[in-house]
C-alpha cells in the first residue's frame, strides 16, 4: 500500500523533523520504494514462529541499586548548548 | 610508507620488546604519515600527542600489556573522553564525551595509543562513506591505469582507508550489517565482527542497538585476534554484553583444518555477481580444502529475506536511538519558530543528513499504530527463521565461506539510488541478523587491479575458528598488494 505525501508530512512530524513539502514529494516514491521492496517478506510463512527478541541467548541481569558514577553534573553540563544554573535550558514551554 | 608503517601489529609488538626501534619512533612515523594524507580524508581529528604518550609509557616501561605502544586509529563512532566523538553527523558538532567507551578504555589499559578519529558515514549508515558530514574518504585504492576517486565502502571506510594506506597499523569499526566487514573488502584489509555481546557497546553511539558489534580492522588475521582480544570482555555497564572469558585466539590460531568442514550455502549463489567473484568463491574453498577441511553444501532458505528483514529492524531500532538528539543536552540546537516542538524539528532538519533522515522516517514509519505487526513483527518473526537457518547449518558445518561484496569498490557519486546501495551487504547482513563471528579477508584482485574479499561466518561464541580459517586463507592467497602511493 503505497504512501500518500499526507502520510509522510505525519510520519515526518512524529519523527520531528521539519521538512519543506518539496522535501516531502521528493521522499515519498523513495519511501515507498524501500517499503515495496521489504514488503517482499509476507511470502515468508511465519505461523506460530515466536518474533526473535535476543539474538545470542542470555538473560537480562539486575545491578545493585546503588550510585556508581556520580556528582559529575558540570561534565554533563558542559556540552549542553544552553544550561542555566546547573540546569538544561530549553525554550518556554508553559504559557 | 615507510619501513615502520608497512609493518604488522605482530612485528610492531615484537619489535619494541626487542628494542629493535622504540615506540617514540613508530608513534612519529605514523603521526607524520597521518599529517600527510589528509587528501585521503580518513581522519575526523588528529590527536598526535595522544600517540606520543602511549609511546612514551611504553619506552619508560610504565606500559607493558599486549598493545604498548601500539598507535591505532579510532572510528568515530566510539566514545573518546575530551576529544570529539560526532559519528560523522553534523547533529554531534563539537561534542566532547565526558567519558570513554568501554572499548576503547580496554585499548588504552592494553597499552594502546591513538592516532585520531576516523571519518565514516553517518551514524554508520551507509556503505561508501558519502553520508559523512565531513565528505567522503578517498580510498587509497585506484582502478588500473585511472585516477577516478574510489569509495573505501562503509560505513568503517575511514578505518579502512588508513589501515590499507598504512596510516594506521590498525583500527576499531563498528558493524550492525556489513560496516565492517565490507569495507574490509574493498580495502584489501581483514575486518572481523565478533559474536554479538562480545564487545561491549558502551560509549559506542548506538545506531541499531540489537545489531551494532565493535570490532577491528587490520592487515592480517593475526592483528585482527591480537586487536579483538584486547577490545573484547564482559562489561556490566552493557546490558547485553556476555559474560564469557576472552579466549586467546592469536596463541590458538592454526591454519591445520584437518576435520573442519566449510558450508558453502547454494543460496549465495546470487544474479548479478561479476563471474570474478564466484571465481574467487571457488579458489576459496580449494585453498581450505588444501588446509584440511571438507566442503559440504548447505542451505540457508531464507537468504534472500536478510535484507529487507534489516532494513525494517535497523531503521525501527535507529528512530528510537536517535531520538535522543534534540538540541537540549549536547550537540547542534537550531531554535525554530514554534517554541519546543520547533526547536526539536528545526534541530534534527538540519542535524541530520539525507540518509538517516531516510532511515529515520522508514523506522518511525515501521513502529506507528497500525503498521508495527504488519512489518516490525513479521521482521522479527523472519529474523527467528534466519537466525534458525544458521543453527541448522551448524549442525552440517563448523564455519561458512562466502564472498564479502557482490562487487569490489565503486566510484564516489556513482551509486545515487538508495536501494542499490543496500544491497552492497546482501552477504555480510544474515550474519549480523544472526548475531554470528563473521570475518572479511582479503582473496586477490579483479582484473582491474582492486581487492576483493572472502568472507567466513562461525557459530556463536567460535571466533577461533572463523580467525583459522582466515589464517588458512590468508597463507594460500598470497595477497600482498598494497594501493600505489599517489596521496
Amino acid at each position: 500500500m503505497p504512501v500518500s505525501t499526507e502520510q509522510v508530512r505525519h510520519i515526518a512530524k512524529l519523527a520531528r523533523i521539519a521538512m519543506s513539502d518539496e522535501e516531502i514529494e521528493r521522499l515519498a516514491p523513495e519511501l515507498n520504494n524501500i517499503l515495496g521492496w521489504v514488503e517482499q517478506l509476507g511470502e515468508v510463512d511465519t505461523e506460530g514462529v515466536e518474533p526473535l527478541t535476543a539474538v545470542i541467548d542470555q538473560k537480562l541481569r539486575l545491578r545493585e541499586d546503588a550510585v556508581t558514577e556520580g556528582n559529575i553534573r558540570d561534565e554533563i553540563l558542559a556540552n549542553a548548548p544552553e544550561a542555566q544554573h546547573g540546569f538544561f535550558a530549553v525554550p518556554k514551554v508553559i504559557e | 610508507m615507510s619501513e615502520l608503517t608497512a609493518k604488522t601489529i605482530a612485528d610492531l609488538r615484537d619489535g619494541i620488546r626487542s628494542r629493535e626501534f622504540t615506540a617514540r619512533e613508530l608513534a612519529e612515523a605514523f603521526n607524520a604519515a597521518v599529517a600527510a594524507a589528509k587528501t585521503l580524508n580518513a581522519y575526523t581529528v588528529e590527536t598526535p600527542e595522544d600517540a606520543l604518550a602511549a609511546a612514551e609509557a611504553a619506552d619508560s616501561g610504565k606500559s607493558t600489556g599486549p598493545l604498548a605502544g601500539i598507535p591505532l586509529g579510532i572510528k568515530d563512532l566510539f566514545a573518546t573522553k575530551g576529544v570529539d566523538t560526532t559519528a560523522g553527523s553534523r547533529i554531534l558538532k563539537d561534542f566532547r564525551p565526558p567519558y570513554e567507551s568501554t572499548v576503547v578504555a580496554n585499548l588504552r589499559k592494553a597499552g594502546a595509543g591513538m592516532l585520531g578519529k576516523l571519518n565514516m558515514d553517518e551514524f554508520a549508515m551507509g556503505s561508501s562513506n558519502e553520508t559523512s558530514a565531513y565528505g567522503p574518504v578517498i580510498s587509497p585504492w585506484r582502478r588500473k591505469g585511472s585516477n577516478v576517486g574510489l569509495t573505501p565502502g562503509g560505513s568503517s571506510g575511514g578505518s579502512a582507508a588508513a589501515v590499507a594506506a598504512g596510516i594506521a597499523p590498525g583500527a576499531t569499526g563498528t558493524d550492525t550489517g556489513g560496516s565492517i566487514r565490507q569495507p574490509a573488502a574493498f580495502a584489501g584489509i581483514c575486518g572481523i565482527k565478533p559474536t554479538y555481546g562480545r564487545c561491549s557497546r558502551w560509549g559506542i553511539v548506538s545506531f541499531a542497538s540489537s545489531l551494532d558489534q565493535a570490532g577491528p580492522m587490520a592487515r592480517t588475521v593475526r592483528d585482527c585476534a591480537i586487536l579483538l582480544e584486547a577490545m573484547c570482555g564482559f562489561d556490566p555497564k552493557d546490558s547485553t554484553s556476555l559474560d564469557e572469558p576472552v579466549p586467546q585466539w592469536e596463541a590458538n590460531l592454526s591454519s591445520d583444518l584437518k576435520v573442519k568442514r566449510v558450508g558453502i550455502p547454494k543460496e549465495y549463489r546470487i544474479d548479478g555477481v561479476p563471474s570474478e567473484i564466484n571465481a574467487l568463491w571457488d579458489r576459496g574453498i580449494e585453498w581450505l580444502k588444501d588446509a584440511g577441511a571438507t566442503p559440504v553444501e548447505i542451505s540457508l532458505p531464507h537468504t534472500k529475506y536478510a535484507l529487507p528483514t534489516y532494513y525494517i529492524i535497523a531503521p525501527a531500532e535507529a528512530s528510537s536511538n536517535l531520538a535522543r538528539y534534540d538540541g537540549v543536552r549536547y550537540g547542534l540546537r537550531v531554535t525554530g519558530d514554534d517554541g519546543l516542538n520547533g526547536m526539536y524539528s528545526a534541530t534534527r532538519a538540519e542535524g541530520f543528513g539525507a540518509e538517516v533522515k531516510r532511515r529515520v522516517m522508514i523506522g518511525t514509519y515501521v513502529l506507528s499504530a497500525g503498521f508495527y505487526d504488519a512489518y516490525f513483527t513479521k521482521a522479527q518473526k523472519v529474523r527467528a527463521l534466519i537466525k534458525q537457518d544458521f543453527r541448522k547449518a551448524f549442525e552440517q558445518c563448523d564455519v561458512i565461506l562466502t564472498p564479502t561484496a557482490p562487487s569490489a569498490a565503486f566510484g564516489i557519486g556513482e551509486k545515487t539510488d538508495p536501494l542499490a546501495m543496500y544491497l552492497n551487504d546482501v552477504f555480510a547482513v544474515p550474519a549480523s541478523l544472526a548475531g554470528l563471528p563473521a570475518m572479511g579477508v582479503p582473496g586477490g584482485l579483479d582484473d582491474q587491479g582492486l581487492p576483493l574479499g572472502l568472507h567466513l561466518i562461525g557459530n556463536e561464541l567460535d571466533e577461533q575458528t572463523v580467525f583459522n580459517a582466515g589464517l588458512a586463507i590468508e597463507e594460500r592467497a598470497g595477497f600482498t598488494a598494497r594501493p600505489e602511493k599517489w596521496w
